[in-house]
């Protein structure tokens, strides 16, 4: 399933902007470096611009129905984020006579990714959104058509796909389980809060989660003093026996040596929302729910924040999330280089993703870059509360002899990823 | 008695008040937080007065003749017009959505605003109190300068990251100039040859030829135990005689002065904490700059290269401009 970007409706005036530019046309056809048939299908485009493309694959998937009825239900998280990006390219590329195009492959849930890979080559797509779990972006990796390409992992926070599972077309816009525990864990010994209790959900993504939590506790102070696994079953969100299970539930489940803090590792969000304020003590949760490190979240309006919110919910008429976030830093990236370069050209716009002249303004206080070792893009990450931000890691004084960001994550002596770049 | 004594005291302050010498200039300054304009006696560098405007206050800038103040209020998507003399809105313009930054013609009869979340330039007639026009422009317009005669109009787009230069008569882009990350603030010089661009993420200031198009130099700047991405460019203001320029450095908590002659940083000024604009007395013997998180107004003295004062102003303050 082929479906190609449009221009939302209040862009409608746009037409008449492309005027000027297309009388330009004679001396740009010179330039012309993407493929002309792939070229084709979108009205909206300048005849005259040079044309790049950018590939968003997924597979459908169930939508995601937060515990919360104030979050909303997200049916095309992810791509919404891309769309908005390319939106974004695209009014900075009329004044550099480059335009973009989306190319969405939405695979059905048991899609063969293959074929997915194979559908973006063959329209000549290089750049590829991958919004996709681990399994399945490293099958698009390996891929013979997808070696020639450069895939952003918008999604999978995966430590492995940044060590022994690294890849060399692969740049990640997700941050990694290690960078959130990271930014959680320097939060909390900025708090003085060093005794964690954690408690794990059954998804095997947990388990990867809560390992990241205890990593992170011996790096920057912190103890688990209690490990709890969640075994309750937890349904539909709208039940009614409403609060009883769960308020007589939690306090039973959260009983034990005393701790600071209860990190929670619940990635889906099955139950972590449930915990605070029903937990035995009286303590905070943080983790996955509560206290959340995360790349994105809607209580963020600093740094311009609220102009990148407004715009997305104008767009998408929901709140962005960190997979909206992570595709729109993918999409971005590409157009970030092409109007540095001035070029569209595969390579040229690669060279310079990977150079350390790249900074990307994220919208989180200080530039954006992918790291040289294992292709994650560095970033800030945010300590959410449910309704306010509460702090930004990396915390002052966790020093680093190149940047603070890089105490966030693998640093280039602890990864594992060994790529020839 | 107690009535009585204090209504002595008050016919007492009046004439007080009224007879304090005016010589010395007024600054005001915009209280992004707390939705007021703080009036600051450039004499006794104390507050005397606290205007309350409409959502979000941030660009601030006098009217031709001085007597008004235009005042962006971003949530309120207008802007509102301050009479001086009473301390009272007078009326607002309309202003396009969510208006961060403006700048006003030379001849003041229009205002040039940025539209933050539409890609968009808005042109107002000020006397006639409505837009005349719109010019699309980059993701997130900010920054704006115009030149001296005019006819040239700087807009800076913060995600495009260009120094867009517009036509004023014909309301057309005629050029655009990539600069680093988040450019925020435009200023031509006084001779209109150069523009100076200020870039917030990437921490410098591109200094633009403004007929050519090109950027001839970058300035970057380097504060000894301040880590790189703390340097963040933002304010941009320049002495009259075009020797000079200072720039606020944002979080770095610093004002670096430049000979615009070699464009060498000459030195820093540490003043309050993150310092996004400035604004020189008449006489050009004091800067004043608006620090967020600080909540107060650093005074500094140019002839001794001293900070001398800082003012609690109220929260999070932001524009300034100052009234001979």
């Amino acid at each position: 399933m082929v479906r190609f970007w449009r221009w939302p409706e209040r862009r409608s005036d746009l037409s008449k902007r492309w005027q000027p530019v297309a009388a330009a046309l004679p001396l740009l056809g010179l330039l012309a470096l993407a493929p002309p048939a792939a070229a084709q299908g979108s009205g909206s485009q300048d005849p005259g611009a040079t044309v790049v493309l950018i590939g968003y694959l997924a597979r459908q998937e169930d939508p995601r129905t937060p515990l919360s009825f104030l979050e909303p239900v997200a049916t095309d998280e992810g791509l919404q984020g891309a769309r908005l990006a390319l939106a974004d390219n695209n009014t900075t590329g009329v004044f550099l006579k480059q335009s973009y195009r989306l190319v969405e492959q939405v695979l059905p849930q048991d899609g063969d990714i293959s074929a997915g890979v194979k559908a973006l080559a063959d329209e000549g797509v290089r750049f590829v959104v991958a919004d996709l779990p681990a399994d399945a972006l490293l099958a698009a990796a390996d891929r013979p058509e997808a070696k020639p390409m450069v895939l952003f992992n918008a999604r999978a926070t995966d430590d492995a796909l940044r060590n022994g599972q690294c890849r060399a077309n692969i740049l990640h816009t997700a941050p990694s389980r290690r960078m959130l525990a990271d930014a959680l864990a320097q939060y909390l010994a900025w708090k003085k809060w060093p005794r964690w209790s954690l408690m794990t959900g059954r998804d095997p993504g947990n388990a990867l989660y809560a390992e990241a939590v205890r990593r992170a506790a011996k790096r920057f102070g912190g103890r688990i003093v209690d490990e709890k696994s969640w075994t309750f079953d937890t349904g539909n969100r709208r039940t009614d026996t409403g609060v009883t299970t769960i308020q007589s539930d939690i306090p039973l489940a959260t009983q034990g040596p005393d701790y600071d803090v209860l990190v929670v590792a619940d990635e889906a969000g099955d139950f972590g929302d449930y915990l605070d304020g029903r937990t035995w003590y009286p303590r905070p949760v943080a983790g996955t729910q509560g206290l959340t490190a995360t790349a994105w979240s809607r209580v963020n309006e600093q740094w311009g924040g609220t102009q990148l919110q407004s715009r997305f919910e104008k767009l998408a008429g929901r709140w962005m999330t960190p997979r909206d976030y992570a595709a729109w830093l993918a999409v971005r990236s590409v157009g970030e280089a092409a109007a540095r370069t001035g070029a569209t050209g595969f390579d040229s716009l690669t060279g310079y993703l990977h150079s350390p002249d790249f900074e990307l303004a994220g919208f989180k206080g200080e530039a954006l870059s992918f790291r040289a070792w294992d292709g994650q893009m560095r970033q800030p990450i945010l300590i959410a509360g449910p309704r306010m931000l509460v702090s930004v890691s990396p915390q002052e004084g966790f020093l680093h002899p190149v940047t603070p960001l890089d105490t966030l994550g693998d640093d280039a002596p602890e990864s594992k990823c060994r790529l020839n770049r | 008695m107690r009535y009585l004594l204090s209504c002595t005291l008050l016919l007492l302050a009046g004439p007080v008040l009224v007879a304090e010498p005016l010589l010395a200039e007024t600054i005001f300054v915009s209280n992004e937080k707390d939705n007021q304009i703080a009036v600051v006696d450039g004499d006794s560098l104390q507050i005397k007065n606290k205007i309350k405007v409409g959502r979000r206050p941030r660009g601030i800038t006098l009217s031709a003749d001085g007597t008004q103040l235009y005042v962006c209020v971003g949530d309120d998507n207008r802007i509102d017009v301050v009479d001086i003399a009473s301390g009272k809105i007078v009326h607002t313009l309309p202003s396009g959505p969510d208006p961060e930054l403006f700048v006003l013609s030379p001849d003041g009869t229009k205002l040039y605003v940025a539209n933050e979340n539409d890609n968009m330039v808005t042109v107002i007639d000020v006397a006639e109190r409505k837009a005349i026009g719109n010019i699309q422009v980059g993701v997130e317009p900010e920054g704006m300068g115009i030149s001296p005669d005019g006819k040239i109009l700087v807009n800076t787009s913060e995600t495009t990251n260009m120094a867009h230069f517009i036509d004023t008569e014909k309301h057309a882009v005629v050029g655009n100039v990539l600069v680093d990350s988040r450019p925020r603030v435009a200023r031509f010089t006084d001779d209109g040859k150069q523009v100076w661009v200020s870039s917030e993420i990437g921490g410098t200031v591109s200094v633009i030829d403004a007929a050519a198009h090109k950027v001839i130099k970058k300035i970057r700047f380097e504060v000894t135990g301040v880590r790189r991405e703390a340097i963040q460019a933002v304010g941009i203001q320049m002495t009259k005689d075009g020797k000079r320029a200072f720039v606020a450095l944002g979080p770095a908590n610093r004002i670096a002065e430049i000979d615009t002659g070699s464009f060498e940083v000459k030195r820093y000024f540490l003043v309050g904490q993150r310092v996004w604009n400035l604004a020189f007395s008449p006489d050009e013997k004091r800067l004043y700059t608006t620090n967020g998180i600080s909540n107060d107004l650093s005074v500094i003295d140019l002839e001794r290269n001293k900070v001398i004062k800082s003012i609690p102003v109220g929260g999070a303050p932001w524009g300034i401009v100052v009234k001979p």
